[in-house]
């Protein structure tokens, strides 16, 4: 019978959440056309994989080489595709992250099979459904997906991951040598920034500063609120990065990230369409803006009216109180 | 150099959107269509590369239907040398299909680099310029923020969570644009004014059927009406109650 391949992501040998996320996108979607599901990680030799069985994992593939400490789209589409082809599979399922909007691409090229991309709903029935925002979030499309298999990507922080034990028979893979030779892009090494937070596209929580912050100097009161959430990023919105007060990859908004944390705190940013675009799926939205009529209250599941220099300093002592550190 | 640009007519990013009679489509009235913003990167960069090297050409190709021609003419104002429109009453929600459609015109182009925006703000699949690299078998780097090309190679940085990677790799090459690539200039009037009589080839092309049907379109739920806590520091306590209580966040 036809299975779901799970395509796990990792990142200096450890299993990323979303891996867990994309397990359990696998399972909803196995649970509803029948089959089971099989995971495929790629990566150097070493994987912690403990958690795949956890996560309703059957059978897993890893397939690794010494070259593989960093992505590299041409053996990583490589190395999924072969799988593909040398078993049964309906669906494929990955994370709508970095590397999966770059791999999923590739591997419906190889197949010449749909792609189905950030999905954020998948409803399995005989037939598979898909829906995916369109339009950056404005609107949701549901999709029916007519040929298999099928590649989908689903968005990261949108599927919850369930545990659902099994047990998994893993099978490593040497990957052939010389993909030096056949590769024509190569990832050289990753920059790593001078802070070591988190980034916004991946956090819990997310704190984003506007024009409201009136210069760039002052998202220091941004930095020491995510400080104080500890497991949360710096996010911003478009008028501040193309201020250049913040770096490209800190947008939350049409021309930036999609977001969707279990908490996300606006301040100093009024909501235009295109930053609510980013942000509107996140679980709980806190907006803090001197406008009341500011369009982000109509979002904003709590909002406070007044001053940032005078609530911020206050909101950032209290954050550290509660959580007692 | 000669440079390949796929563009792409989008809604403005201003849109609110309305969802059609038909529940599959949006509905067009009162929208204004622009170039995809990440396409105005695309189309810079090609740009930058044929000025570097001193010679060459750029070539825009759109894949849509006629009004496209307008959004052609608006890369063509930004400097691009021609444009190729394939035309298609409309494009496919099966990404793959449009890959197919673009790579067959890009075929034996010649082409030292095609460019592409990273992704559509009307679809958002940020497929169709990977699929392309993979479909021609040529190196392909995708949602890439900077680019240094010499000697029939190149080097692109492109945003990962919390890094960013550093590709090298051979032309000819696919790459996609991310935000921040560059400042896309601003046609001139004198551009405008020779984009009237740069050449446009239409071309109608007759698109694969695709594995994916659009079953609805509708807009999302809204979220439910929010709470003022208060004005000023005084309403802190109240949010963190909240946070704590009612939302279980902190």
């Amino acid at each position: 019978m036809p299975g779901v391949l799970a395509v796990l992501e990792q990142r200096d040998g450890a299993l990323k959440k979303v891996s867990h996320e994309v397990l359990t996108a696998a399972c909803g979607l196995a649970s509803g056309i029948g089959g089971a599901v099989e995971a495929i990680v790629v990566g150097p030799p070493g994987i912690d994989t403990d958690s795949v069985g956890a996560f309703g994992g059957e059978k897993l593939f890893v397939v690794t080489h010494e070259d593989f400490k960093l992505y590299q789209p041409e053996p990583y589409a490589a190395a999924v595709v072969e799988r593909v082809k040398s078993g049964d599979y309906t669906a494929v399922v990955l994370g709508a992250t970095a590397m999966g909007k770059d791999l999923g691409p590739r591997i419906a090229a190889r197949l010449a099979c749909p792609l189905a991309a950030d999905a954020t709903a998948i409803e399995a029935n005989g037939g598979i459904k898909v829906t995916r925002p369109l339009y950056s979030g404005k609107a949701l499309s549901e999709l029916t997906i007519t040929s298999t298999p099928c590649v989908i990507s689903v968005r990261p922080n949108t599927f919850t991951a369930k545990e659902n034990a099994r047990e998994v028979s893993v099978e490593v893979i040497q990957a052939p040598d010389g993909p030096n030779a056949a590769v024509r892009a190569r990832t050289v090494v990753v920059k790593e920034p001078e802070t070591a937070r988190l980034d916004v596209a991946e956090a819990a929580v997310v704190v984003s500063g506007g024009r409201g912050l009136k210069e760039s100097e002052n998202f220091k009161l941004v930095e020491d609120l995510v400080d104080a959430f500890g497991n949360a990023a710096v996010g911003a919105s478009r008028a501040v990065v193309d201020a250049g007060w913040r770096p490209h990859s800190d947008q939350v908004g049409q021309t930036g990230k999609t977001v969707s944390p279990q908490l996300y705190v606006a301040i100093g940013i009024s909501g235009a369409i295109q930053h609510l675009a980013g942000m509107r799926t996140s679980r709980v939205i806190v907006a803090i803006n001197k406008d009341k009529e500011a369009p982000i209250f109509k979002v904003a599941d709590y909002g406070i009216v007044g001053d940032l220099f005078e609530i911020l300093p206050r909101l950032t002592e209290e954050v550290i109180k509660a959580r007692g550190t | 150099m000669k440079v390949a640009v796929c563009i792409k007519r989008v809604p403005d990013t201003e849109t609110r959107i309305k969802i059609g009679s038909d529940g599959k489509s949006i509905d067009e009235t009162g929208v204004k269509f622009v170039l995809n913003p990440y396409d105005e990167y695309a189309v810079e960069e090609a740009l930058k590369l044929k000025e570097q090297s001193g010679s060459g050409e750029v070539v825009v190709i759109a894949l849509g239907s006629d009004t496209s021609q307008e959004t052609i003419r608006t890369a063509l104002a930004m400097g691009a040398d021609r444009g190729v429109l394939l035309k298609t009453d409309a494009v496919s929600l099966d990404p793959v299909v449009n890959a197919k459609a673009l790579a067959g015109e890009l075929e034996g182009g010649e082409y030292d680099v095609i460019l592409f925006g990273k992704l559509a703000m009307d679809d958002s699949s940020q497929a169709v310029g990977t699929m392309v690299a993979e479909l021609l078998g040529m190196p392909g780097v995708s949602a890439i923020s900077h680019l240094e090309v010499a000697d029939g190679k190149g080097k692109a940085e492109r945003e990962i969570e919390g890094g960013v990677e550093v590709v090298e790799f051979a032309l000819p090459a696919v790459l996609t644009a991310e935000k921040g690539l560059n400042e896309p200039r601003y046609p001139a009037l004198r551009g405008i004014m020779l984009a009237k009589k740069k050449p446009l080839d239409v071309k109608p092309v007759e698109l694969e059927e695709g594995g994916v049907t659009m079953s609805r379109l509708e807009l999302p739920p809204p979220r439910a009406g929010g709470r003022i806590l208060g004005e000023g520091p005084e309403a802190v306590p109240a949010l963190i109650e909240a946070l704590q209580t009612e939302v279980k966040v902190l």
